[in-house]
């Protein structure tokens, strides 16, 4: 048996370790795209702050760990996959041949098709290599613009800051991290930026980028604004890797679109992580998600199912993150923004930046934001994911949302709580 | 013999000296706001109920780390955090479905309960063996795992 992985993230490096916990036999290859061992990007942000070198970023530390699991890392990108030969070719020719394939080749991040976009000094923020290019290529007091205030752009922003730039945001939602905060939150995390000495213009985006010869960049805006920048840093937004299966028969739409076991349209082949549209906890729907939980969670997922037949559905995922916008930490779980028929609690202290944001379906918790809040944040993840019934604590939640944990306790660990156990 | 912590909330009376002791033990200072063990309370029922990491198996912390700061203690079975890995990226805070597992701003790491090496502090303060350190199976863990195994998305 072959199992073949391509991508080398934590999607993959998770289905890789799994596939050898179920199956101490089979062969294992894992697909690496680019030149360094398998890292993580989620810790792009503090390599590029200058806290750890770029080893630190690594997924795996232990000298020989995938070695020591007889899992063979392979450098190469993959340019088509034939599911019925079972073969995968990769960028300059060599053909693998495979018996069962993970796809989890991951995301890449966009640039918008404006006027000027491909000048030098504008870099996307999605790969070790790209952070390098931006250490190398700001000082402090360098003029920066970032386009987007999404998650990985406000990720960045701290890291930016940190750096000592003289930095400039613009995003075009009314608020910052639109796709995890409400507008009250959203403008929070906004005005916590402008007191920190950044720049933030929201309802508006850049409509073309200019080289004046040895001047900076000209970066105006669709509000008429004309910008100086050293350097451009795009984080609009990130896409799927799945133009390699073009032909291939494999169904993509967002992503790869997979069943409850995690296989894509076609036989023996599956897809974790960034490039597949998983099952949602909370909707039901498919969707790709993109965090890092998910992607981990996918590939044990997959590669079980990859051993042993479809025999673990995928009850699915939770979506929920966690944001450090220089210092301000927020997070979003589930269905933040509600949902029809729903309740919603709410605490607010605009001067201290904390907000709690609660969503109840009859007397269950289904979605949930804050802001400024660093302890127990877990077990807004435990209330949404066990669907535990809150019954009286309901209400005492809608008068006291901050009483999050005391009614976790109550309500999803009553075993341990009420009863003292023998 | 895998020990455990055994946690006894009929028998807390609500003294916050587990707090003390175990963020001075574990950060230097007496800060109840920076234990790994905190005690909650329930005043309209007069109850208090101490709370902290179970080092469940599923360990959603160590799983969900990016870079492998979380790791097995072979010895305790914990689930021990390395300070000098840690990035302080907070995924493992999120993942954590019964919130043990916490940022602390001023480190700009996550901290949890690590069982002090073997030798829990919060056990030898405890006043009234609310908090006790025993044999794994006699403590009720697996009931306790068996729920954790709720919120498992993969099975095995």
């Amino acid at each position: 048996m072959h199992y073949v992985i391509i991508g080398a993230g934590p999607a993959g490096v998770n289905a890789a370790e799994h596939l050898r916990k179920y199956n101490s036999l089979a062969q294992i290859t894992m697909l690496v795209a680019e030149d360094v061992p398998p890292y993580s990007r989620m810790a792009l942000p503090y390599f590029l702050v200058g806290n750890v070198k770029a080893e630190g970023t690594y997924l795996r530390k232990n000298e020989g760990h995938f070695e020591g699991l007889n899992i063979t890392l392979k450098h190469g990108r993959a340019s088509a996959v034939d599911p019925v030969s079972k073969a995968i070719t990769l960028l300059g020719g060599e053909v693998i041949n495979y018996d069962k394939l993970l796809v989890a080749s991951g995301a890449t991040a966009t640039r918008p098709p404006i006027p000027g976009i491909d000048l030098k000094n504008i870099f996307n923020c999605w790969s070790l290599a790209d952070s390098h290019k931006i250490v190398e290529s700001t000082q402090p007091g360098s003029k920066v613009i970032l386009m987007g205030a999404g998650f990985i752009g406000c990720i960045i922003l701290e890291a930016l800051a940190a750096r000592g730039v003289d930095l400039t945001v613009i995003e075009m939602e009314n608020r910052m991290v639109s796709r995890m905060t409400n507008e009250v939150m959203g403008t929070m995390i906004k005005d916590w930026c402008v007191n920190k000495g950044i720049k933030v213009l929201t309802s508006t985006k850049v409509s073309r980028i200019d080289d004046d010869g040895d001047s900076p960049l000209t970066v105006s805006t669709e509000d008429g604004q004309k910008l100086p920048a050293d350097v451009v840093i795009c984080a609009t937004g990130v896409r799927s890797n799945t133009a390699f299966l073009e032909g291939s028969g494999i169904e993509v739409d967002m992503g790869i679109v997979v069943d409850d076991f995690m296989q894509s349209s076609v036989a023996d082949v599956f897809a974790a992580g960034d490039v597949a549209q998983g099952r949602d906890l909370s909707t039901g729907d498919y969707y790709v998600q993109a965090i890092q939980p998910t992607a981990v969670e996918h590939g044990k997922l997959a590669a079980n199912n990859m051993v042993f037949g479809k025999r673990t559905p995928h009850p699915g995922n939770l979506n929920m993150n966690v944001l450090d916008t220089v210092g301000l930490i927020s997070t979003s779980f589930g269905m933040w923004m509600g949902v029809d028929g729903g309740e919603e609690a709410e605490m607010s202290d605009i001067g201290n930046f904390k907000y709690l944001n609660l969503q109840f379906k009859d007397d269950v918790l289904v979605g949930a934001s804050s802001l400024g809040m660093t302890q127990h944040v877990g077990v807004m993840r435990g209330l949404i994911q066990t669907g535990a019934h809150l019954g009286d604590w309901k209400a005492k939640l809608m008068a006291e949302p901050n009483r999050i944990s005391e009614a976790y306790l109550a309500s999803a660990q009553a075993q341990h709580v009420a009863t003292a156990p023998v | 013999m895998q020990k455990s912590l055994h946690i006894d909330p009929a028998k807390c009376t609500g003294c916050l000296q587990c707090e003390s002791a175990c963020s001075l033990v574990n950060e230097g200072t007496v800060n109840p706001a920076k234990s790994r063990i905190k005690v909650f309370s329930f005043h309209d029922e007069g109850r208090f109920v101490p709370y902290t990491c179970t080092q469940c198996d599923e360990a959603w912390c160590m799983q969900a780390c990016p870079v492998d700061a979380i790791v097995l203690n072979p010895v305790n079975g914990s689930k021990d955090v390395l300070s000098d890995v840690c990035v302080g990226c907070k995924v493992c805070t999120i993942a954590c479905p019964f919130g043990t597992i916490n940022y602390n701003t001023s480190t700009g790491k996550v901290v949890k309960c690590d069982l002090c090496g073997g030798d829990p502090e919060c056990v030898s303060a405890c006043p009234t063996q609310a908090i006790t350190y025993v044999d794994a199976n006699a403590t009720g863990l697996d009931k306790m795992r068996a729920w954790a195994m709720k919120t498992d998305n993969a099975g095995a």
